[in-house]
C-alpha cells in the first residue's frame, strides 16, 4: 500500500499500528494476533522473573527479534524515580534505548502524572534514551515534551483499556499542529472505526493493547485494526470532502429526458 | 551466605558470581537484566561481579504488556 512511512528517531517503519503484548489467552494467540496486526513495534513490560518457573522459558521465546522492535514500557510506575529505574533495566535487558515512558498518577483512571513524566523524560533523554511518553491530550504538555527532546508524544484518546474511542479529537488535532515530532494516539481505542478516526485526524500512529487482546477473537480484531489504521491513513492522505449542510447531486442535472 | 533475590531470601555459596547465580537458577543471561543493591550489573561483567552477603538482587525480564 502506497502510504508514507512512519519515522521515529530516524528509524523508518511501514506499519502505523503499534500493539501491546499483554492480556492474551496464550503466547500462541499473541503471536497470531501480532502477525495479523502487521505491527512492527510491540510493547512489553519489565517485571521480576519468577524464580520457581524459570525452566519454562519466557515470552521472548515466542517473538522473533528480527521481525519486531521491542518497546519496553514503564507501566505501573507512579514516580519518575521508578520509571527511570525501569528504563535502565529495560535497556540492559533488551539492549535498545527506545522506551515507552508511562508514569501513572492514579490507579482508578490510570491517567498519567504529567509532572513526573516530564521529570523522568528529562533524565532519560540526558542518559541517551529515545523517549516515547504516554501523556494527557494536552497541547502545552506535548510542546514541553517535544522541547525536552522526546522522539514522539503519545497522548491518550481515552483511559487505558476503556475502549471509549477518541474523546477529544480537537485536542489531538491541535497537538498535531503544535508539535513536529510524531503524534501517536496511545490508549482508549475500542474498535476499528476508532482507529480509523484517529488516523483520519492525521495521527502518525496508534498504540493499542486491550482492544485487540480483549476482543472475542483477538486475531480477527488485530486484522480489523490493521485495516482500520490503513483506511484512516489513506483517507487522511487522500483528503476528505468538506462537510456541507445541503445536498450536492452526483449525477448531471442537464440533458434530462423529456427536457 | 544469604542474599535476597526478587524479594526472596536464599542461601548461596561464598564468592558466587552473578554468572554462576544465573546458571544455578537456569536463567538465560541474554534475556534478563540484573541489579545488585540498586546498581545495574552490565552483562559483560557477570563473570567478574562477585556477590556479597546480604546483597539485594533484582532479576527482571520482559513480559506481556501494553
Amino acid at each position: 500500500m502506497a502510504q508514507g512511512t512512519l519515522t521515529i528517531a530516524g528509524k523508518e517503519f511501514n506499519s502505523r499500528l503499534m500493539v501491546g503484548t499483554g492480556k492474551y489467552a496464550s503466547n500462541e494467540q499473541m503471536v497470531a494476533a501480532l502477525e495479523a496486526s502487521g505491527a512492527e513495534i510491540i510493547t512489553v513490560a519489565v517485571r521480576r522473573v519468577n524464580l520457581a518457573e524459570m525452566g519454562k522459558g519466557c515470552m521472548l521465546d515466542f517473538i522473533d527479534p528480527k521481525k519486531y522492535t521491542l518497546l519496553p514500557n514503564t507501566a505501573a510506575c507512579f514516580t519518575a524515580e521508578d520509571a527511570i529505574r525501569t528504563c535502565r533495566l529495560a535497556r540492559e535487558a533488551g539492549l535498545s534505548s527506545m522506551v515507552k515512558l508511562e508514569v501513572l498518577g492514579d490507579e482508578k483512571t490510570l491517567f498519567p502524572d504529567n509532572e513526573e513524566t516530564l521529570k523522568a523524560a528529562k533524565v532519560l533523554i540526558a542518559e541517551g534514551f529515545t523517549v516515547l511518553p504516554y501523556c494527557s491530550d494536552d497541547v502545552i504538555l506535548c510542546k514541553k515534551l517535544e522541547q525536552l527532546g522526546c522522539a514522539a508524544v503519545m497522548p491518550l484518546a481515552a483511559p487505558i483499556g476503556s475502549g471509549l474511542g477518541i474523546r477529544n479529537p480537537y485536542n489531538i488535532r491541535i497537538i498535531m499542529e503544535a508539535v513536529s515530532i510524531p503524534v501517536i494516539v496511545d490508549a482508549g481505542v475500542g474498535t476499528a472505526s476508532d482507529a480509523a478516526i484517529a488516523m483520519e485526524l492525521g495521527c502518525d500512529a496508534i498504540l493499542m493493547n486491550t482492544a485487540i487482546a480483549g476482543a472475542k477473537d483477538p486475531v480477527a480484531m488485530a486484522r480489523a485494526m490493521k485495516l482500520g489504521v490503513e483506511a484512516g491513513r489513506l483517507a487522511y492522505e487522500a483528503g476528505r470532502i468538506p462537510r456541507k449542510l445541503y445536498a450536492t447531486a452526483s449525477s448531471p442535472l442537464t440533458d434530462l429526458i423529456g427536457s | 551466605m544469604q542474599i535476597n533475590i526478587n524479594g526472596e531470601k536464599r542461601q548461596v555459596s561464598e564468592g558466587m558470581t552473578v554468572r554462576q547465580l544465573l546458571d544455578e537458577l537456569q536463567i538465560t543471561a541474554t534475556r534478563v537484566a540484573v541489579e545488585v543493591n540498586l546498581e545495574i550489573v552490565p552483562k559483560a561483567t557477570y563473570s567478574e561481579h562477585t556477590l556479597q552477603d546480604e546483597d539485594k538482587i533484582e532479576i527482571v525480564h520482559f513480559v506481556g504488556g501494553g
